[in-house]
């Protein structure tokens, strides 16, 4: 299970022994924001099972309460635990997961944690708008392990990424935003782009099988230019197959 | 060790997850719940589905209260119910609940209320019978704990 994922996970902390972050020490803080009972519940016990330390909150309102950055407290009246990652559902009521991805992208204290949308819903429009407001990954649910690992181990690089460029954080931050072309299921998307990365391929079937790693994505040089739409070799139609997760790939130049 | 017991409790309760998937009750999703049970969370699959049917039922009273009012049926409101559902049965692996909520928000968006009047009542018996059969596999599975013994850990540290 996800045993073997805290080895290599803590092989790769131990190059960042004078990190000071979370990730260089055992664990990452990661805050779940689901409506759902039953959500909150296994997301945190996947979590869990992960090595992460979880928060879980019921709405994008406590969400930002939690993070500090609600109307009654000043911003930055943080509450001590340091969030490492943020993993919202997309469709609630109050504040929509796209809505405190927002509030999140334009706080100066909170725009540098990733923010990762998760939605039963497979749909591109929603995907695209998440990716372009700065959303790390979108998830298919229902969650799995394998979406869990792939989030930990994409956190653990990130946040050495961040402390060896000094913090700016901007230039992985963007990355995923180069294209906003998803699909696991094309073979051309999986070559083009698993060419720095030393981890798992992409599936080149629709499945529900465990899906590459971000660092595909991620590792690839860094323009910050925004999203360009929904262009590229991905076709639309792959979309209809039934893969869990779109996978964000620099598939278009 | 009542091994005979307990191989006989195992297959009774492959049996039925075998068929609860080929009717397409369940799908893979209940299995990676299963995954995630281990010692130090040995009745994980149970509390989730515990909670999964009472906020299920909640659900399903708000949405029979909703269908009630002929002239005034809150579709908005039921759509939101129905995510709810939708998100939660998909959660736990709860196939054919899922795709009823499908059904049955297709029909609120189109303000089709004998629609979704029928939607309703295929909802509440398909979710009947899952809460049946996953009772029936708590049991199986409880006393297939109970026959092994030593399977589970009576404390774990």
């Amino acid at each position: 299970m996800a045993r073997n994922g805290v080895a290599s996970w803590r092989r790769r902390s131990s190059d960042q022994s004078d990190d000071p972050s979370p990730c260089g020490s055992e664990d990452v803080h990661v805050l779940a924001v689901d409506d759902s009972l039953v959500d909150r519940k296994v997301i945190e016990h996947l979590l869990k099972i992960s090595s992460c330390k979880v928060t879980a909150v019921d709405s994008g309102i406590r969400a930002l309460q939690f993070l500090g950055l609600d109307e009654e407290k000043a911003a930055g009246d943080f509450n001590g635990l340091k969030v490492d990652l943020i993993i919202t559902d997309y469709c609630m009521p109050g504040m929509t997961g796209y809505e405190l991805l927002k509030k999140i992208k334009e706080s100066s204290a909170l725009r540098e944690i990733p923010v990762v949308i998760m939605s039963s819903e497979n749909v591109l429009a929603r995907i695209d708008r998440c990716l372009e407001e700065g959303a790390e990954d979108f998830i298919v649910k229902p969650v799995k392990l394998s979406d869990v690992k792939r989030l930990r181990d994409f956190m653990t690089r990130d946040v050495g990424d961040r402390v060896r460029s000094d913090g700016e954080g901007t230039t992985h931050k963007r990355k995923l935003q180069e294209s906003s072309d998803v699909s696991s299921s094309s073979p051309s998307v999986s070559s083009a782009s698993s060419s720095s990365s030393s981890s798992s391929s992409l599936p080149t079937t629709p499945s529900r099988s465990p899906s590459p790693s971000p660092s595909v994505s991620l590792s690839e040089p860094s323009s910050p230019s925004p999203s360009t739409g929904s262009s590229g070799p991905c076709s639309p139609s792959s979309l209809e197959s039934p893969t869990r997760r779109l996978k964000m790939t620099s598939c278009c130049d | 060790m009542l091994g005979w017991g307990v191989d006989f409790l195992r297959a009774e309760m492959n049996r039925l997850l075998a068929l609860l998937f080929h009717q397409g009750v369940l799908d893979e999703q209940f299995l990676q719940l299963q995954q995630l049970q281990d010692e130090s969370s040995p009745n994980f699959v149970s509390e989730v589905i515990t909670i999964y049917f009472s906020e299920s039922e909640k659900l399903l009273r708000n949405l029979r209260m909703l269908l009630m009012d002929r002239e005034l049926s809150d579709y908005k409101k039921m759509e939101i119910h129905l995510n709810q559902m939708m998100g939660s049965s998909s959660s736990i692996g709860a196939k054919r609940v899922r795709n009823v909520c499908v059904a049955f928000r297709a029909a609120s968006e189109q303000s089709n209320h004998a629609g979704c009047l029928r939607a309703l009542e295929l909802l509440e018996h398909e979710y009947c019978y899952l809460k049946n059969k996953l009772h029936e596999l708590f049991q199986i599975e409880q006393q297939r704990a109970l026959a092994s013994g030593v399977r589970y850990p009576a404390q774990h540290d």
